[in-house]
């Protein structure tokens, strides 16, 4: 494998079992990610959107191994972790770490900051004195932009913003290569995301960090990733470099996601209205999964599913359809 | 860009967060700090009271059997052998609420460990410790103890056991409960996915967190003890005369009840308050302690 892939994923599965009856049979499953392949590679951001019930805050959370995958693999580094018991992961858990969505819930109420971010130390370091560690919890709760002197209070004492920069700085105080960032900007108020997606940007930057971020929000991704993955029905339907995507999409999913992103100049009619909810994960739609409410569909896109093949340098998009010339509604 | 936040809205405040908004939404809970009053009082007086008594618990005076209330020196009277039954309740208060607070001690640090146990490995450890929750709560309880006491010695320790064998349950399944949907929380997942130990997730991240239900149950567990201490005591299989106890003063009222009224009546009072305001104190925490008129 080249040297400079962080993270791969092979025909990742995740299905998660819906169970029935007294006897708790396994019935069906929601097939929350269905056959992933993807690489990171070193340094980048990748940028991975889709809509409620896509299945990219499952993979990000399978990439972390928070539980195992049902199939596939998960190549960090050059070590395949996808089988791996929570004591073997444990080495790998320094080198990767995650950034939440709500920061009320990602911060112990009963633990000061400072144990808060100190926590992580004391398990992936332990040889390290308290004071060490203590010393090492200053240093990035002022690289996140807070003061050091915050360390005895509680997270009730802070904002929203403030609490996701000491998410952020729990985030980095093992020095990790790759970070998960799940919604970290969704839940805050829009002045404060762009100075939360800024620090992220610098820290990405200064600490050469790889990253996947995970988001709904198209503005956000085009802000930060130099890549993009979108994810239909636990699939990825197109990645492509994140300029690249934007200006010229070639899947009609991504067109529109991105006719859905409101700017001053659109008019309502310009939009691509999709018709219907996303289909049940337990039981996809047959061939193309998207075809159900794909406006281009023919009768073939119900036969197979489209491999994801390339479409232009770095550019990939499963679709049945490659000849259709889709608009791009956002000019960045 | 980013020193400016530091010193920014909310950073002025600096104290443990229930130190004052918990503290006074207990305290405007009118029931609940007449509770706690009338607790603190009756605390004090067993401790301090029988020092300054001029009779002790065990004195018997024959001469001066059956007085009523205020006769002379004996404010609540005496009893069939002429003790002073104000010294008496005392002494029985001690044992009463020792028993009351070491139930409430035993039962919910065990309580605690079997539920936190329960709700952080889930799966079959998670499923047996539960069901035998389960068969402990089958039993009803006062048939519990009173088979429990029938044989062994029934020394205040003992009963202090065997009433604690039956009130852990209820702890163990509030903090099951607590734990389940608290180990889902991202704080946790954060620990989790930072390599800590089992034992670090369950007692720093999840059990601060579920202190709450936790108190406010273990508050009801006191009232629950010393009544059920009452009952097996008046019942005669508690704390044996002439120690005294609550419960073991009303079994020996029974014959006198139509001539000595108070001998039934100054203990019954005694228990029916410090009961019902262990209760209140109860409601009053839970209401305190909400966590979901808690939220910033």
């Amino acid at each position: 494998m080249p040297a400079d892939v962080m993270i791969e994923t092979v025909a990742l599965k995740k299905h998660f079992p819906v169970r029935k009856g007294i006897l708790q049979r396994e019935a069906k499953a929601v097939r929350a990610l269905d056959g992933i392949s993807l690489t990171i590679r070193r340094g980048e951001v990748l940028g991975l959107v889709g809509e409620s019930g896509s299945g990219k805050s499952t993979l990000g959370k399978t990439l972390m191994m928070q539980e195992p995958p049902t199939s596939g693999q998960i190549v960090f580094g050059d070590t395949e972790i996808s089988r791996f018991s929570e004591r073997l992961l444990k080495p790998f858990r320094r080198r990767m770490q995650m950034i939440f969505q709500d920061p009320f819930s990602s911060l112990n109420p009963r633990m000061s900051v400072g144990d808060s971010l100190t926590m992580p130390l004391r398990f992936q370091a332990p040889d390290m004195s308290a004071s060490a560690r203590l010393d090492k919890a200053r240093q990035v709760i002022e690289t996140v932009g807070l003061s050091g002197d915050i360390l005895e209070r509680f997270p009730h004492e802070f904002s929203g913003g403030q609490r996701q920069r000491i998410g952020i700085a729990r985030a980095l105080i093992t020095d990790p290569e790759f970070i998960v960032a799940d919604e970290a900007v969704s839940a805050l108020d829009v002045s404060v995301q762009a100075q939360v997606l800024n620090l992220l940007t610098e820290i990405r930057h200064r600490w050469q960090l790889t990253m996947l971020f995970v988001t709904h929000d198209l503005a956000v991704v085009g802000h930060i990733a130099d890549r993009v993955a979108v994810m239909y029905l636990g699939k990825i339907v197109e990645v492509a470099p994140t300029r690249e995507l934007f200006t010229r999409p070639r899947h009609p999913y991504t067109e529109a996601l991105m006719s859905a992103v409101p700017t001053p100049e659109r008019r309502a009619h310009q939009r691509i209205m999709l018709e219907g909810d996303i289909p049940s994960p337990i039981s996809p739609p047959s061939g193309c999964a998207f075809r159900t409410r794909c406006p281009y569909a023919k009768p073939a896109c119900a036969d197979s599913a489209p491999p994801l093949d390339v479409r232009g340098t770095g550019h990939y998009a499963a679709c049945h359809r490659p000849e259709l010339e889709l608009a791009s509604p956002i000019a960045t | 860009m980013t020193t400016m936040t530091a010193a920014g809205d909310a950073a002025h405040t600096r104290h443990h967060w229930w130190q004052h908004r918990t503290l006074s939404r207990f305290l405007r809970h009118r029931l609940a700090a007449t509770g706690l009053a009338i607790i603190l009082m009756l605390t004090l007086a067993c401790l301090l009271g029988p020092h300054l008594l001029p009779y002790d618990e065990l004195t018997v005076d024959l001469r001066a059997r059956f007085s009523p209330p205020l006769t002379q020196d004996h404010y609540l009277g005496t009893d069939p052998l002429g003790r002073d039954i104000a010294a008496r309740l005392l002494m029985a208060g001690r044992i009463s609420l020792l028993v009351g607070f070491s139930v409430m001690l035993i039962s919910t640090v065990f309580g605690t460990l079997i539920g936190v146990v329960a709700g952080y490995f889930r799966g079959w450890v998670g499923s047996v410790l539960m069901r035998i929750v389960d068969a402990f709560l089958a039993f009803p309880s006062i048939f519990l103890v009173l088979v429990l006491s029938a044989f062994v010695e029934p020394s205040p320790f003992m009963i202090t056991v065997i009433i604690a064998l039956t009130c852990w349950m209820e702890i163990a399944r509030i903090v099951e409960a607590e734990i389940l949907s608290l180990r889902e929380r991202d704080f946790t997942i954060a620990a989790r996915l930072s390599g800590a130990s089992a034992r670090w997730i369950m007692f720093r991240e999840l059990v601060p967190n579920a202190m709450g239900p936790i108190i406010v149950a273990a508050t009801l567990t006191i009232a629950n003890a010393i009544l059920l201490e009452a009952y097996i005591s008046f019942l005669g299989y508690g704390i044996q005369p002439p120690l005294p106890s609550w419960g073991n003063m009303l079994n020996s009222a029974q014959q006198y009840l139509a001539d000595a009224p108070w001998l039934a009546i100054v203990p019954g009072i005694t228990i029916t308050l410090a009961v019902s305001s262990f209760n209140f104190i109860g409601d009053g925490l839970r209401d305190a302690l909400d966590s979901r008129s808690n939220l910033p």
